[in-house]
């Protein structure tokens, strides 16, 4: 099984080679869903390296919350969490990556926008991250507030929100600033600790992320300004609303796993519960699954392989990570948070 | 008379040591001054290297404070715990030897290939033209034999360096000689396109044929179809060294006597003939420098594969200089040193091959 | 198709004599050709198709309609007036200045360098020669990126912080955000200086021509090279001096966060410049070298015997002749420093490719517009140098008698 499955692959490669050398274009429009199935495999777009969201280690086993996103996903689809390929992407290049089908889904903690949505042919399934926008300054330096920051130099990642919404703020406050535009997340870190600029603004994740590849983590402060809004989430290519649904209804099954209280360890426990919500999420009454074009199991499996939103957000960003952010906004909105999920009934 | 003239000794500062030290470094008070402008740059820059590199520089430790004391040099215990991520990148570890063999694969085949006193060349290209590309795409890809598959996203490092430059060179060979006929064609539209296609190519930079590769090349394809990306910046990079491959070969066309055409039409040659057996043998042989330097033009390049994601040797080292267990004043430097030596060698290395081959010919040209 | 059709042989029309319509050169010429034509449109068409229909079904955007909307993003170094209120198409036009800007500089200091690396190369003097060789052995077996990144990461980003700059003389300061010289500032009567300049340069021209006209007809050498330097420098020198020095400059001071005032040369620029001018002439050191070594050695030995110094047979005797050897490769160069600058993307100047290709087409996901267009003005840098140094080196190519 295993073996078959690489020949193929292997022949793919070959073949799509050949397609292109002979200029032969061809094979028929495949539904997302049904594409993966055959291949067995989810390609699912990631970052190139951003600790605590998608990042490699030195053997290429990749962790963070939206690597646990594509597991999540190809759990419900394929009903095993490893079958996926992690496709990193550069900022520049993750939506082409998603148009032209390289992969079928895209989790690399990307802002949904209504541009985004409209002109780029995405559609975002739902938010997995509710982010802002955070500016980060040397202790040294004093600053107390985004306020103080007139006439310094920002270091920024180009082709982001993030680098608009900088403009914006500063526009608005009438302040003076000078950007200082890179390509890659690690070249930014270069620069900002070289002392290159003043302040490092990326999304407030990023930067306490980031903060902790530094030399000395203790030395830099974020300020307390949050100067826009980034919802993160994953995003599929518009036209496909099955695979739209599938993507989406993943997202919200981790949701309201967690909200019923089904973890990694109790959830063969649950199968056996009475309460209709946790028989209805684990498959156990309806035909949800079947209605989106899944097996019965497939919430049961992904949080069986993966775990619920809650598990997926400590482990990776949360208090169970070296980042330890609070969770906050992304609680359940039982918890004062903003992550609500619709029912699985 | 004339014996005696010959018999007297030159005078002690023509020859010798100190003659040679007058001639060379001190034959005119502006010389003088050079040369001791140059004593002193030779000396501050040893001197530099020397305490940098070696006396200076950390050899033991497992992090980068013990890189961190002041003065210190190059990091090298940070170039001893990346090694192998510099060679192979996230190429898994159990699965390295079949980089290792199709390194070893290589070598069986360029060594004979290089050193032109040793025969059985024929059998030798085909080997290098047939056989290793065969054995090289299924060991390192893998799928077969048992062997599981390697996906290239894992690849990276020399690996991937070596990946690029030599199949960028290899598939714009083909490319390159029909571009070369094509541009010296009687046939205008065959012209026509040959020239136009060689002079856009020439005319931009690589990154952006790159940056076509990662964002534009995706959306040429039909719905369904996708190609891998360093698949995608393959093909991409054979395109571009084909327009410069193609003008080296259009040099050596140039080069062979009209007599060599001529001869071939009167024995009834057809045109694939006259070039394959007649033209492009004599040709590509006096091209062969180019063509080696096309090469370490491109093997140098190969490191903007780095600005589209894909991790070269550049590319893994820059990628190394923000591990924060790492971090020192004198990590990134040490970093780079590592790679530039790497660089170094090996297109140091070609250069010198390819003034030997230059040597060479012009010797038989001589006969 | 039309081939298999004629293999029954030789149409009607056809004489006899002639060999089969297949066997005909020009025949198949044309059919090669047609296929040629018939292959590339299809594979046009097929990739036009391809795009149209993948923007067309996923609905994303297309054409140059984001040329004229507002872009929202600054850029750290504009030649042009530009903010964050600015099109997308200024940004074009910032970009594309600040490469032109990279490219020129570059030129000026690897050709400067270049010439001296060259001539240091067959230097009489063994010790030079041997370090100019090392230069280029060094420089021009290393990638560029990795040069780059050398510059501004490992030197560069050592420099101090603004607080503790390196203070350079004439009032310029050096830190790790740039290098900040002083910025001259007219005052009244400046122009009075400008107009000395520029009628200096005029007079020396005269003085030029004059020369040049007494030399052929007479033979007498004049010192051209004294006059006109004190035409072009003492005159507005006196005038300036006359004037009461109406010149004032603004040195840079260090206020909040950085230095302002003055003219802030950003490390990106200074690395990119470096770097790009370093490596590049390397390669014009050999072209330098292999054109003076082509020179017949007949021709330096002429000059000797007809007297001129070393200098005189460099300079009238060597370089004119070398030159035609030079011009060539060395235009293909500066094509390659242009080509090259777009690596600034690697390490944060706004160039060209990384405020167009880079922040612009990120912003509107408008990849193929972007793309070609950026393919578009590095064709018309190219062809313009390329035209350009066709005119210098018909120019000054000796004519053959």
């Amino acid at each position: 099984m295993e073996k078959g499955n690489f020949m193929k692959r292997a022949t793919k490669l070959f073949a799509t080679a050949a397609a292109v050398a002979l200029g032969t274009a061809g094979m028929a429009s495949a539904q997302t869903l049904d594409k993966v199935k055959k291949q067995g495999t989810l390609s699912c777009g990631v970052n190139v390296g951003l600790a605590g969201f998608s990042a490699p280690d030195d053997k290429g086993n990749w962790t963070g919350l939206d690597v646990d996103y594509c597991r999540a996903i190809a759990a419900a689809v394929l009903g095993d969490a490893t079958k996926v390929r992690f496709v990193p992407t550069t900022a520049k290049e993750r939506f082409t990556a998603l148009q032209s089908g390289e992969i079928d889904v895209l989790n690399r903690n990307t802002t949904w926008t209504l541009g985004r949505d409209s002109s780029l042919g995405l559609s975002f399934v739902g938010t997995n991250y509710y982010d802002g926008q955070g500016l980060m300054v040397k202790k040294s330096l004093g600053v107390k507030s985004a306020t103080e920051l007139g006439g310094a130099t920002v270091c920024v990642q180009t082709g982001t929100t993030t680098e608009l919404n900088l403009a914006d703020y500063f526009r608005l406050n009438k302040l003076e600033y000078k950007p200082v535009v890179f390509e890659k997340a690690d070249e930014i870190l270069q620069a900002y600790q070289a002392g290159r600029c003043d302040v490092y603004t990326t999304d407030a994740s990023g930067l306490y992320a980031q903060r902790l590849q530094m030399q000395q983590p203790d030395e830099h402060i974020v300020l307390p300004e949050i100067i826009s809004k980034e919802p993160l989430g994953p995003s599929v290519r518009q036209g496909d609303s099955q695979w739209f649904t599938i993507v989406r209804w993943v997202h919200f099954a981790l949701l309201n796993a967690e909200e019923a209280g089904i973890t990694k360890a109790n959830v063969d426990q649950m199968t056996n519960s009475t309460n209709p919500d946790i028989r209805r999420i684990l498959g156990k009454e309806g035909e949800f699954g079947k209605g989106i074009g899944l097996s019965a199991d497939w919430a049961y499996q992904a949080i069986k392989q993966v775990g619920n939103y809650g598990e997926i957000f400590e482990k990776n960003v949360g208090s169970g990570s070296r980042i330890n952010i609070a969770r906050g906004q992304n609680s359940l909105w039982t918890k004062g948070g903003l992550q609500y999920a619709p029912p699985i009934r | 008379m004339t014996s005696t003239t010959a018999d007297l000794r030159p005078p002690r500062s023509e020859v010798g040591v100190v003659g040679w030290l007058r001639k060379n470094l001190f034959s005119s008070p502006m010389n003088a001054i050079l040369t001791v402008i140059g004593i002193w740059i030779i000396w501050t820059v040893v001197n530099a290297v020397a305490h940098w590199a070696f006396a200076n520089a950390t050899w033991d430790g497992t992090s980068g404070k013990d890189c961190t004391w002041p003065g210190a040099g190059a990091c090298w215990p940070f170039i001893k715990a990346k090694f192998s991520q510099f060679m192979y990148g996230r190429y898994p570890e159990p699965q390295r030897w079949r980089v290792d063999l199709t390194y070893v694969l290589a070598i069986i085949g360029l060594v004979p290939l290089m050193i032109p006193r040793i025969p059985g060349k024929l059998f030798n290209t085909i080997y290098m033209l047939v056989f290793f590309p065969i054995a090289a795409f299924l060991l390192l890809v893998g799928g077969y034999f048992g062997l599981p598959y390697v996906p290239t996203e894992l690849w990276g490092g020399l690996l991937v360096t070596l990946v690029v430059a030599s199949v960028g060179i290899a598939g714009a060979f083909p490319l390159g000689i029909l571009l070369a006929l094509g541009r010296r064609s009687r046939m205008p539209i065959v012209r026509w396109v040959s020239v136009g296609f060689i002079e856009i190519v020439r005319g931009v930079p690589l990154i952006t044929v790159l940056f076509m590769a990662s964002v534009m090349l995706p959306l040429f394809l039909p719905e369904g179809m996708t190609i891998d990306k360093l698949m995608r910046a393959l093909i991409m990079v054979a395109l571009f060294s084909a327009a410069y491959l193609a003008e080296v070969i259009r040099g050596g066309l140039q080069a062979i006597p009209r007599g060599q055409f001529e001869a071939a039409d009167a024995l009834g040659l057809t045109y694939a003939q006259k070039m394959g057996l007649i033209v492009l043998p004599q040709a590509l042989k006096l091209v062969i420098p180019g063509i080696v330097n096309t090469f370490i033009g491109l093997f140098k390049d190969t490191s903007l594969v780095l600005i589209i994601g894909i991790f070269d040797l550049l590319g893994i080292v820059q990628l190394n200089q923000t591990d924060a267990n790492w971090f020192s004043p004198s990590t990134g430097m040490t970093g780079y040193v590592f790679a530039g030596l790497v660089f170094w060698i090996f297109c140091f290395g070609m250069s010198r091959y390819s003034l030997f081959i230059e040597r060479r010919l012009a010797e038989s040209d001589k006969r | 198709m039309t081939a298999t059709t004629n293999r029954q042989g030789p149409g009607p029309l056809v004489p006899p004599a002639k060999p089969s319509l297949l066997y005909r050169p020009e025949f198949r010429q044309a059919v090669y050709q047609i296929l040629l034509v018939v292959g590339l449109v299809a594979g046009f068409w097929a990739i036009a198709h391809n795009v149209s229909e993948n923007l067309a079904r996923q609905n994303i955007a297309s054409g140059f309609g984001f040329w004229n909307r507002t872009s929202g993003f600054d850029i750290s170094q504009s030649l042009i007036t530009y903010n964050n209120q600015s099109t997308y198409g200024q940004a074009f036009w910032a970009g594309l200045f600040n490469t032109l800007l990279v490219a020129a500089l570059g030129v000026v200091f690897a050709t400067l360098l270049g010439f001296i690396i060259g001539i240091g190369r067959l230097s009489s003097n063994w010790l030079i020669a041997r370090l100019c060789g090392a230069y280029v052995e060094t420089l021009r077996n290393l990638p560029l990126l990795l040069q780059l990144f050398f510059w501004y990461f490992a030197v560069l980003k050592n420099l101090p912080g603004p607080r503790q700059s390196i203070v350079l003389p004439a009032g310029a300061t050096l830190n790790v955000r740039g290098l900040y010289i002083p910025a001259p500032v007219p005052e009244q009567g400046f122009n009075a200086v400008l107009i000395a300049f520029a009628m200096g340069i005029v007079a020396s021209i005269g003085v030029y021509m004059w020369a040049r006209r007494r030399q052929l007809a007479t033979g007498e050498r004049f010192p051209v090279l004294w006059t006109t330097l004190a035409l072009i420098l003492l005159l507005p020198g006196a005038v300036y001096i006359a004037l009461g020095q109406p010149l004032g400059w603004e040195y840079p001071v260090l206020r909040g966060f950085n230095f302002q005032g003055g003219i802030p040369i950003q490390p990106e620029l200074m690395a990119l410049v470096v770097g790009l001018s370093t490596y590049t002439a390397s390669f014009i050191a050999e072209i330098v070298r292999a054109g003076i070594a082509g020179v017949p050695r007949g021709q330096r030995e002429a000059a000797n015997a007809l007297g001129l110094s070393s200098g005189l047979t460099m300079r009238l005797v060597v370089i004119p002749q070398a030159l035609r050897i030079i011009i060539p490769p060395l235009t293909s160069q500066y094509l390659n420093l242009a080509k090259n600058s777009s690596l600034a993307v690697a390490i944060g100047y706004p160039d060209f490719v990384s405020v167009f290709t880079g922040t612009v087409l990120n912003q509107t996901g408008q990849a193929v517009e972007v793309i070609l267009l950026t393919m578009l003005v590095f064709l018309t840098i190219s062809l313009i140098t390329s035209a350009f140094m066709n005119w210098f080196n018909k120019h000054i190519a000796l004519v053959e008698r």
